[in-house]
């Protein structure tokens, strides 16, 4: 799988309310110098206004007037960051539980969770959600860091306590590595600079382990390539091609390709990218293809390449559920998958996920915030892969019919822990 | 058609064709989308991938220029170029007009008008019945920008929520609206500054000549380089200077301020963004230096 990104990684903080995110995040950006004069000014200003000292870092992404206000997060801040050796999209989220969908936006395309816990309070529940979210979105790299360790008077035994809490966590939930970093993000100790206070750690420090992360493995999958088609071009002379964005692995002119869910063979015959005519058209790309064959295809349609997805109408998914009003069995909705938006019914609710146990239990409603196994049958068929191996055809929400509001993520199948 | 190439893709292209999904996404689910065109650099480059995303074909919408009346002339013959070469359905929504209707109290000759440009805005989006209006804005320009997600929906009386947005997972963007309603759609969020110059460098996008450097009458006002013509005059003993300058942002001419800067190529404004210690905003809008929270304060009100 190609990796068109390695320079440019992005991540998500994730963690409880308090724990100190926005203000690590204030004092990365700071450090790296990533502020402007005027708005290093303007953090000032707004700073002495509320008596929160010379500088609270927090307000370099909380910029809302209830987020300075009340001293919390309410929705994710995006922040664009470059050092010498990497670019950085930067996703802010918000600890509190009653934003937990915004956490999972700002998640859902991350590579990498900068994961922030209070040393001297450990994990608390909520950062246990957080990280089951991240892993359920498919975040396979944790980077932790332990923060407020000037508070812990940089005691070696407070780090390995939540070294050993972490450790257990992510064997559980299948995170292939998790550096743990001990950290004063209001001193600035081992955030960019390294810290002196702790002469027993040896590690990276937050910066260097965001620099070493592996990334672009949002896109990486192990489907065959996929071409949702998002509109019927007309050609000058009559002809039509089919647009979209490329995912799960490359097409190449000259190759057999699958149009779903009618199952009909054709063969690529030409492919138009943004600058012009290309040979091989790679994951991320928006294109439009010419096919050999006349076909009915249209939006909502999928092309692809061996191993083809699976064309449904039911199955099984993981849910995070972001509405007031619980979900039950025989609910009604609309569910969006790629290009299609049918009407999908729920027609079974295998349990809810416990973060505290991390067991799935029975239960006969999700609830706001609750992650559920359930089971869905749609109108019309979709084209899926398992969501380990796509994140793009393996992935839906689910949309209130009246207000249209987005009240469910989804993942099609289910995550090795569940 | 030109040669097929090799693939090879960067951070550039991987922007232009999220971008050209989202604007794809937003047509294909939407009724009666706009683009909102201001003649600045951002806008120029949305125009440049809205059309990228439907050709051969024409622009399957019309654009929207919202019309403060104190434009810059440079502007204004640039969009009306634009829209002569690319065959664009032009719409004005103007904020003189109404002044003129009792719509919005008049600010006086020399008065600010950006913040009455929400009006317009929302009164042409009603006459037109849009469901959805493509704008420029990018994250990194203001922190309530950074905030906001790529499709913002907005309700009846076109505001912003900032506290009950609607998730937006994945490339999983949803459109829908009740009638009444309507979105914002921002396919350029992810860019910065300097991504929206290389790409115009790397596409040859035409821009309106006020972005690159020029001699013009100009005098300091609120530590500000403002351009002096038909809507700044001296007052109150200011001084009108001649200085080599250029623009960084394009906005109601009343109110956007010039950068003194001899950088007259894309390689030299390049070359002079890269170093730059003052944000583009900072620099040149005085309207975001009421408050702290400006941006915010006007998006809740239906602003872009």
């Amino acid at each position: 799988m190609t990796e068109p990104t390695s320079d440019l990684l992005r991540f998500a903080t994730v963690g409880s309310v308090d724990d100190g995110k926005s203000t690590l995040i204030g004092r990365l950006l700071v450090d790296t110098r990533q502020l402007f004069d005027d708005q290093l000014e303007a953090v000032a200003t707004a700073s002495a206004k509320r008596g929160v000292g010379d500088l609270d870092l927090s307000f370099v992404t909380d910029g809302l007037r209830a987020e300075r206000d009340q001293g919390i997060t309410i929705d994710v801040a995006y922040r664009y960051a470059a050092t010498p050796t990497r670019k950085f999209v930067i996703a802010d989220c918000p600890g509190h539980i009653q934003y937990t969908r915004n956490m999972a936006t700002g998640a859902s395309t991350a590579d990498v969770a900068l994961v922030v816990l209070d040393a001297t309070k450990g994990l608390k529940e909520q950062t246990r959600r957080h990280l089951c979210i991240a892993a359920l979105l498919g975040v396979r790299n944790v980077i932790v860091a332990a923060n407020k360790m000037d508070v812990a008077k940089w005691d070696e035994a407070v780090y390995l306590a939540v070294v050993e809490q972490v450790n257990e966590v992510s064997a559980r939930l299948g995170f292939t590595s998790s550096v743990v970093i001990p950290v004063s993000a209001l001193a600035g100790d081992n955030v960019v600079d390294p810290g002196f206070m702790a002469n027993w750690y040896q590690g990276p420090t937050v910066l260097q382990a965001l620099e070493a992360a592996p990334a672009g493995s949002w896109a990486s999958s192990s489907s065959g390539a996929r071409l949702p088609i998002q509109w019927v071009l007309r050609q000058h002379g009559g002809g039509r091609t089919y647009a979209g964005m490329v995912n799960g692995g490359e097409f190449t002119v000259g190759q057999e390709v699958t149009l779903m869910p009618q199952g009909v063979k054709t063969v690529l015959k030409a492919i138009n990218g943004p600058r012009g005519g290309l040979e091989v058209a790679l994951p991320g790309l928006s294109v439009d293809f010419d096919l050999t064959d006349e076909t009915d295809a249209g939006r909502s349609d999928m092309l692809a390449t061996a191993p083809l997805p699976t064309s449904t109408n039911e199955f099984e998914a993981t849910i995070c559920w972001f509405s007031d009003k619980p979900l039950v069995d025989g609910a009604r909705l609309r569910l969006k998958h790629t290009t299609r938006s049918t009407p999908v019914r729920v027609t079974g609710i295998a349990g809810t996920l416990d973060v505290g146990t991390l067991e799935v239990g029975p239960t006969s409603e999700i609830v706001l915030n609750d992650i559920g196994l359930v089971h869905l049958a749609t109108a019309e068929p979709i084209v899926v892969d398992d969501y380990r191996d796509n994140r793009v055809t393996g992935s839906f929400i689910l949309i209130d019919e009246v207000t249209n509001a987005t009240v469910a993520a989804g993942m099609i199948g289910h995550a090795n822990f569940l | 058609m030109s040669t097929p190439t090799h693939p090879q893709i960067d951070h550039l292209d991987l922007l232009e064709s999220h971008a050209i999904f989202i604007i794809r996404e937003v047509v294909a689910e939407c009724e009666r989308p706009v683009l909102l065109f201001s003649g600045g650099k951002d806008s120029a480059v949305l125009l440049h991938l809205a059309v990228k995303a439907f050709a051969p074909q024409k622009l399957p919408f019309p654009v929207m220029h919202v019309d403060t009346g104190h434009n810059f002339p440079e502007v204004l013959a640039y969009r009306d170029e634009r829209v002569a070469t690319l065959g664009l359905r032009l719409e004005v929504a103007s904020v003189q007009e109404a002044i003129d209707q009792g719509r919005v109290p008049d600010p006086g000759p020399l008065g600010m008008r950006n913040q009455l440009q929400t009006r317009a805005l929302l009164d042409g989006i009603e006459k037109h019945k849009f469901d959805a209006a493509f704008g420029g804005a990018r994250r990194d320009e203001d922190k309530a920008r950074a905030k906001e997600r790529v499709l913002s929906f907005r309700g009846a009386f076109g505001g912003w929520d900032p506290k009950s947005q609607r998730p937006e997972l994945w490339q999983l963007y949803q459109g829908k609206v009740n009638s009444g309603e309507n979105l914002r759609a921002f396919p350029l969020s992810d860019w910065t500054e300097l991504d929206v110059w290389n790409y115009i460098r790397r596409e040859n996008v035409p821009l309106p000549s006020i972005y690159f450097a020029h001699e013009r009458p100009v005098l300091k006002r609120d530590n500000m380089w403002l351009a002096v013509g038909e809507f700044i005059h001296p007052q109150h003993g200011e001084v009108v200077e001649r200085h080599l300058v250029r623009f960084r942002t394009v906005g109601d001419a009343s109110c956007t301020g010039a950068v003194r800067s001899g950088a007259d190529t894309l390689d030299a404004i390049i070359a002079e963004i890269s170093v730059t210690n003052v944000s583009e905003r900072g620099a040149t809008r005085a309207d975001d230096r009421f408050s702290e929270t400006a941006m915010e304060d006007r998006k809740r009100e239906g602003y872009f």
